[in-house]
């Protein structure tokens, strides 16, 4: 298991691109991680100057670097609060998305016939969901929470890392290396778990990045929309605030910087895919 | 061909039962009680009954789940909770208002996109390729309202080009109609989300189509299209840029369903009338009739976007047999 990520990791460090989109990443990771322990204010709180009156909707200072929200509240910390929901979010659904959709993909291929049949109907069911309606109206119906929309979004992103996974192990099945595997006695199980699956894993990884950066942006999205955690401070549920007090076009303060973070976040993502995608896929790099 | 496409019009069929059918369990068996919206716990009991049996609430689950397939079958999605109005008269122009943005907007996006990405490709090198592609990667990470929102900000707010929402100056067309969409007032508002839509949209295309080219253009064919002295145009146009468009291709319904799925937040931003707001609205008001018809017809347009979208990659890919 580690060596893959190992493996990585190195691939990923070859280009300069593929290093710098790493060491964002990394220090996104690391304020998800601080981010809460370095924040000056409390995010919810509401702040008072000295006089005692509310510093609603004040421009950036240095009380506050990011400025505060129509209710008083420091923008910085609530930034810094959201980068963990962000990081949270991506991380648990792609994970997830990857684990079903590898496994799916690894059954579907490897056993042929009538499962991949099945399998692959179900999957094109999927793949007519509606995405982002479908989970608005299952976050109607069962309630708004942060593991909801994970949820949510599991069970609607696996489809196409399945698709691809399983293409994948329908030209693996028929390697050499399978048929050694089989001929030396290895049960299905073994072969496809311990033959087949490894091989799959540079796909599997890319999957989980591009999955990751579906995740951000579809949280953030849902927040948009008035469907987030209520309890949750994410950038998409800051964007929201500021769209729903109808003051943001007064505050570019307030809507700025989530929507940069997002998209500093999320392109370093794609841009650690695309460098690894570079040696899965040597065509591509020698061009 | 003939066959190909009843088969593709089954799998649709399919497609389009399960969601349904989704629809109505879910409903029905997850926690909390939609009805309590229209009737009123409040009421007396008998007066609860009566309305539940007005709506044929009080029959076993199944009759309701074939009555609610024959009422879908015919398109009837019955009553809006919160005007009482018929579902078919608050859906009425939606579907074109979404379908009059999201289609040219997606047509131009991928056109665009293929041209750029294959000039990338074709020209390669330089600070003008390594800026366009971080910027179409930039823009792609960032999200689509977030970019609809600064838009308005620069264009609407401070240099006070165009509106900062709806599809047409509001109460100049109280009634829907379809002289709407065939006046300047319309054109006005439709460019900005027009124009976001567009070019959040077209940096996937882009990117894909240089990749394509990057390695078709390695390909043992161009090598003898220039042997044969042929144009660099020709070469372009003809060899490398037609057989790089089959990988671009295969993602137009992916893409389009995502596009679709994705007025949602468009729409909103720009507070454009179409299916995706109706829905956002709808499931604020607890008026389900009109999520459960909005959430249908917007799985319809996915669907059929991908069938006409497989129907197409014969046309690209001759090497594609029909079965």
């Amino acid at each position: 298991m580690l060596k893959p990520l190992r493996n990585f990791l190195a691939a990923i460090c070859e280009s300069r691109a593929g290093r710098i989109s790493l060491a964002v990443f990394c220090a996104c990771a690391l304020i998800a991680l601080l981010g809460p322990l370095i924040a000056p204010y409390d995010p919810m709180a509401r702040n008072y100057d000295a006089a005692g009156k509310l510093v609603r909707l004040a421009p950036p200072s240095a009380q506050h670097w990011l400025g505060t929200t129509t209710l008083g509240r420091d923008i910085l910390s609530q930034m810094l609060w959201g980068a963990r929901s962000a990081m949270i979010v991506g991380l648990v659904t792609s994970i997830g998305v990857v684990l079903i959709g590898v496994n799916i993909g690894l059954l579907s291929g490897f056993l042929g016939g009538r499962v991949d049949a099945l399998l692959m109907r179900i999957t094109d069911i999927f793949l007519g969901v509606p995405f982002l309606p479908f989970i608005i109206v299952i976050l109607s119906i069962t309630g708004r929470s942060t593991w909801t929309i994970i949820f949510a979004m599991t069970i609607l992103m696996w489809r196409s890392s399945a698709r691809v996974i399983r293409a994948q192990v329908l030209s693996l099945k028929e390697m050499p290396f399978v048929a050694a595997a089989r001929i030396s006695g290895a049960s299905d199980l073994a072969i496809l778990y311990r033959e087949i699956a490894p091989n799959v894993m540079p796909i599997a990884l890319l999957n989980v990045a591009i999955a990751m950066a579906w995740a951000i942006i579809t949280e953030a999205s849902i927040g948009f929309l008035g469907f987030g955690d209520p309890d949750a401070l994410s950038w998409g549920t800051i964007i929201y605030q500021a769209y729903a007090s109808q003051t943001m076009y007064r505050a570019p303060w307030w809507v700025i910087p989530p929507g940069v973070a997002i998209m500093v976040l999320v392109s370093s993502v794609y841009f650690i895919g695309r460098a690894y995608e570079r040696v899965v896929n040597p065509r591509l790099a020698t061009a | 061909m003939g066959r190909f496409i009843a088969v593709r019009s089954l799998h649709m069929a399919i497609t389009l039962f399960a969601m349904v059918t989704l629809m109505f369990f879910m409903f029905r068996l997850l926690p909390g009680d939609p009805t309590m919206t229209t009737i009123s716990p409040a009421l007396y009991p008998k007066a609860q009954a009566a309305m539940k049996a007005q709506f044929g609430l009080d029959r076993p689950l199944f009759e309701q789940y074939l009555l609610y397939l024959a009422n879908v079958a015919r398109l009837d999605f019955g009553l809006s909770f919160v005007t009482s109005r018929s579902v078919a008269e608050v859906m009425q122009g939606r579907l074109v208002n979404t379908v009059v943005l999201i289609l040219p907007s997606m047509i131009l996006a991928y056109a665009l996109g293929v041209l750029i990405g294959a000039m990338l490709a074709w020209r390669r090198g330089g600070r003008m390729e390594v800026g366009i592609v971080f910027l179409a990667t930039a823009l792609q990470a960032a999200p689509v309202f977030w970019l609809g929102m600064m838009a308005i900000f620069v264009f609407s707010i401070t240099l006070d080009l165009f509106p900062v929402g709806h599809i047409v100056t509001p109460g100049r067309f109280p009634d829907p109609t379809w002289r709407m969409y065939f006046t300047t007032d319309f054109l006005h508002h439709l460019v900005l989300p027009f124009a976001v839509h567009t070019a959040y949209q077209l940096c996937f295309p882009l990117l894909l189509m240089r990749s394509s080219m990057l390695s078709t253009m390695h390909d043992d064919f161009i090598e003898l299209a220039r042997m044969k002295g042929l144009t660099e145009r020709r070469i372009l146009f003809h060899h490398a840029m037609r057989n790089s468009l089959l990988p671009v291709a295969t993602t137009i319904p992916m893409i389009l369903g995502w596009a679709v799925a994705g007025s949602v937040v468009i729409e909103t931003v720009f507070s454009w009338p179409g299916l995706g707001r109706l829905m956002v609205e709808s499931v604020e008001a607890s008026d389900f009739p009109v999520v459960q018809a909005s959430f249908f017809l917007i799985a319809l347009l996915t669907v059929l976007g991908t069938f006409v979208a497989d129907l197409m990659y014969g046309m690209l890919d001759p090497r594609i047999v029909y079965r």
